[in-house]
């Protein structure tokens, strides 16, 4: 894996939030310009290290369209440096550090279909796949969103899912609860994956959300005849360096900052089966 | 066979049967359509029905003073509606009303339970059929409980 | 004037020329760290002059335990590794990455953009196993990201004297990791030490043009044969006299399996999750970024400093750590160091120093543990092979 880092990927380099949208009670999407030198082009599902002035910093995945030089995030408020982000207004300058780690670059497969199974905020690390594969009409035979959310008003990008479905996207939409103005299912995704009437052998699967629901979502994934590495999710630990210096981000054998987040689920599959790995 | 046990045969949870399995199935069963917005059932009523679901979805839900009603879950194509029949108060558990229109085969809960009393191989496939709804059903409920999306920091206060 | 071309050989030094050695170093700009006794213990310091060697002094070592001792010879390096490391001098315990200043919508790095030029230090006596180990946290420390760090700019300017081991500690097994006794390429000066009964004296060598370049400032001449066979026989013999033996057949495999093991539980009860073996070890490398603002909220820094994959806080994920017990964070660490040392940085992160085991204030000793854990699998192997009832250690 080439970087082509054009800024010392220890600094944070200085980018100036220019819009702001609250998707969520508790969560915002920034985008962001840059005020110095941009940081190299990421690939979608690398992560950067966002920095508030004087609070500190965390991972925090791309979740806008590659190939410009602005950047967006999509934060959940759930801790001093995320809330901190999340209150970052246009015109602030934040700072950024990476791109770091793996991309979905991997599951490309050209021809088949492309499923990207997300939960929660999970669908901002698949948001720049999926707009990057609805870029290429043709390049997929199908391309499948199933997204879960605990309630219809925790939906994250849920004024875009119309305009994916018309540019050829298969959307479906699950929430845990809603009432009975919620005109769309309830359920887990992975109830989802039924209705989606897959080819198991022409599909790569990339799949983020909380640890759990990703294993789960994998079993049915396999149990519906994916092989084991056709899937890829995006893993998370004590993310810190970026640079696979600091040790925190450790899984098994993987240093999750440089052979992740995005590791294939052959890889992943044995490696998340050992409690407190 | 008969024009239902054809489109029987093609129901999830009619697969695998044999011929004369379905037959005697669809001798029971009839094709119905459910308008949007039309109640199937409503909670504490008389469990009578077993629907497999064809197309369209199906809301079950339950009423909440002060909340109006909270949707449970959702069924839909190839789905096997109805479980309550089968403990012996029979009364059901939840509603369920169509959220869009849907089609089913209806049977009725005490003629299906009297075709199983009398074939028990039959009894036998649809029994562990329903055993299989309801685990599934069951490990999705468990999966909600744990309320994955949830804040983190929401998640550590409340346990 | 000799060419360094003229220095590849082996020469000779007394061992007044240790001094020579240190004025040469010290001429050529070098900052001389080594060991002296501080403290009731040899640790690694910044040396005036040669005289501050610790001649004479050998140490005993146990698990646990550390004791000086006097020798019969007056030897300069007649001792095993001590409480510090060469990692405290190039990875510091606690460093700025930088530093930054509040601006009207954000901040400013108070960063130069060119960065300072680091010290140039000279390491007299490191250990084979040491230099290893030094070469570990090179690949380590110096491979991330499109610009040099801070760790690979000191290491740059470091110019590094080895001394091969002749008697090895009792908790060492150099041999078993393939580190030791003799030292492998990359240093720049490389020592052997003669003190017995024919007198106190060095063999000599330079393993790069900086080292050549010193040693023709020695008053040295060449080798004595029987002298330079003589202190290879001295090297070679140590090798059979570890005092500690590690199986590393297989060890990758051995632990990559062992996740579920019932020897973690044995050891987490007697580990203290203290974290001084990840201290005292050569190659551990981990560190916890900090932020840290002044009183006037103008001012922010980020701080590196050392930490452990003992502490609780290590693993620490949204809202709690991943390996809260500490049978997870003793697996983590033996795991790491001896198996997926390997799988991330393609080497063992063990160099058989012995440190960890001295340094534990429980005694746990490592080439035990994996003792242990190769002495279960293999009793296990029979029953898994017995019927499926037997488990493997991995469906458990």
């Amino acid at each position: 894996m080439s970087r082509a880092v054009m800024t010392d990927c220890r600094l944070p380099v200085r980018y100036r939030v220019s819009s702001r949208v609250e998707e969520t009670h508790d969560t915002v999407t920034i985008t962001l310009e840059p005020a110095d030198d941009p940081i190299a082009a990421f690939r979608p599902g690398q992560f950067m290290m966002l920095y508030s002035f004087g609070v500190g910093e965390i991972p925090i995945s791309v979740s806008g369209p590659p190939g410009q030089p602005s950047l967006t995030h999509t934060i959940r408020s759930v801790g001093a440096v995320s809330a901190s982000l999340c209150a970052a207004q246009p015109g602030q300058v934040v700072g950024v550090r990476g791109p770091f780690g793996t991309s979905w670059d991997d599951a490309d497969s050209p021809g088949g279909d492309l499923l990207l199974v997300a939960g929660g905020i999970g669908l901002a690390p698949l948001r720049p796949a999926l707009l990057s594969a609805l870029a290429q009409p043709g390049r997929y035979r199908r391309i499948i969103l199933l997204a879960g959310a605990r309630s219809p008003a925790e939906l994250v990008f849920a004024a875009e899912y119309g305009r994916w479905r018309d540019s050829g996207a298969e959307v479906g939409i699950t929430v845990d609860r809603a009432d009975a103005s919620w005109p769309g299912q309830v359920g887990v995704v992975t109830q989802l994956i039924g209705q989606a009437h897959l080819d198991p052998l022409l599909t790569a699967a990339l799949i983020c959300g909380p640890e759990v629901m990703m294993r789960i979502t994998a079993r049915s994934l396999t149990a519906a005849g994916l092989p084991a590495a056709s899937i890829w999710i995006s893993l998370e630990r004590n993310m810190q360096c970026g640079t696979a210096e600091c040790g925190h981000c450790q899984l098994g054998p993987l240093l999750l900052c440089r052979d992740g987040p995005v590791v294939n689920f052959k890889i992943a599959e044995p490696l998340l089966a050992v409690k407190e790995l | 066979m008969s024009v239902i046990s054809a489109e029987l045969a093609s129901h999830r949870f009619a697969a695998g049967l044999a011929a004369g399995q379905l037959d005697r199935l669809a001798a029971i069963a009839t094709s119905i359509e459910v308008p949007a917005g039309t109640r199937l059932f409503e909670e504490g009523g008389h469990a009578a029905s077993v629907w497999l679901i064809r197309t369209g979805r199906i809301a079950l839900d339950l009423h909440v003073p002060g909340r109006d009603r909270l949707i449970v879950e959702t069924l839909g194509p190839g789905d096997e509606l109805g479980l309550s029949w089968l403990r012996p108060a029979a009364r059901w558990q939840f509603g369920a009303i169509a959220q869009v229109t849907a089609s089913a085969f209806e049977l009725s809960s005490a003629k299906l339970t009297g075709l199983c009393d009398s074939d028990h191989e039959l009894g036998y496939q649809l029994t562990r059929r329903l055993l299989g709804t309801a685990i599934d059903r069951l490990q999705a409920a468990r999966i909600r409980i744990l309320d994955l999306y949830a804040s983190p920091s929401a998640a550590v206060g409340g346990l | 004037m000799a060419t360094p071309a003229d220095h590849r050989g082996r020469y000779q030094l007394t061992a007044a020329g240790l001094e020579d050695l240190h004025q040469a170093l010290t001429s050529a700009g070098y900052r001389v760290i080594g060991p002296r006794v501080t403290a009731d213990a040899i640790v690694l310091g910044e040396l005036k002059s040669a005289s501050e060697l610790p001649f004479g002094w050998g140490v005993s070592l146990s698990p646990g335990g550390y004791r000086l001792r006097k020798r019969h010879d007056s030897a300069a390096f007649g001792h095993s590794a001590g409480p510090g490391s060469w990692k405290q001098f190039l990875h510091p315990p606690r460093e700025q990455l930088w530093s930054a200043s509040r601006t009207a919508n954000g901040f400013v790095l108070d960063h130069d953009a060119t960065p300072e030029r680091p010290d140039k230090m000279a390491f007299l006596g490191v250990r084979p196993c040491d230099l290893r180990a030094i070469q570990i946290q090179d690949r380590v420390l110096g491979a991330g990201g499109g610009h040099r760090s801070a760790y690979a700019r000191r290491r740059a300017a470091v110019f590094i004297v080895v001394v091969n081991c002749t008697e090895p500690g009792e908790l060492c097994f150099c041999t078993s990791m393939g580190t030791g006794p003799e030292s492998g390429p990359g240093f720049d000066l490389l020592l052997t030490e003669l003190a017995d009964g024919a007198g106190h004296s060095f063999i000599i060598e330079a393993g790069s043009e900086d080292g050549c370049q010193i040693l023709e400032q020695l008053p040295v001449h060449p080798a004595d044969p029987g002298l330079a066979e003589h202190a290879d026989a001295a090297v070679a013999g140590a090798a059979d006299r570890m005092g500690r033996f590690m199986d590393t057949g297989d060890i990758r495999e051995l632990l990559a399996a062992s996740h579920h093991a019932q020897r973690w539980e044995d050891v987490a009860s007697r580990c203290l999750t203290c974290g001084n073996c990840t201290m005292a070890c050569p190659t551990c490398f981990c560190t916890t970024a900090e932020d840290v603002t002044d009183f006037s909220g103008e001012h922010a820094e980020r701080w590196q400093s050392w930490s452990s994959c003992f502490e609780l806080d290590f693993s620490y994920l949204h809202g709690g750590p991943v390996r809260s017990s500490g049978v997870s964070r003793y697996r983590q660490w033996l795991t790491h160091k001896l198996g997926t040392w390997h799988d991330q940085f393609g080497s063992s992160g063990c160099v058989g120093c012995g440190r960890c085991i001295v340094w534990c204030p429980v005694g746990i000793d490592l080439t035990e543990e994996i003792a242990a854990l190769r002495a279960e699998r293999d009793a296990s192997i029979p029953a898994a092979i017995a019927g499926p009832d037997a488990g493997s250690p991995e469906t458990g």
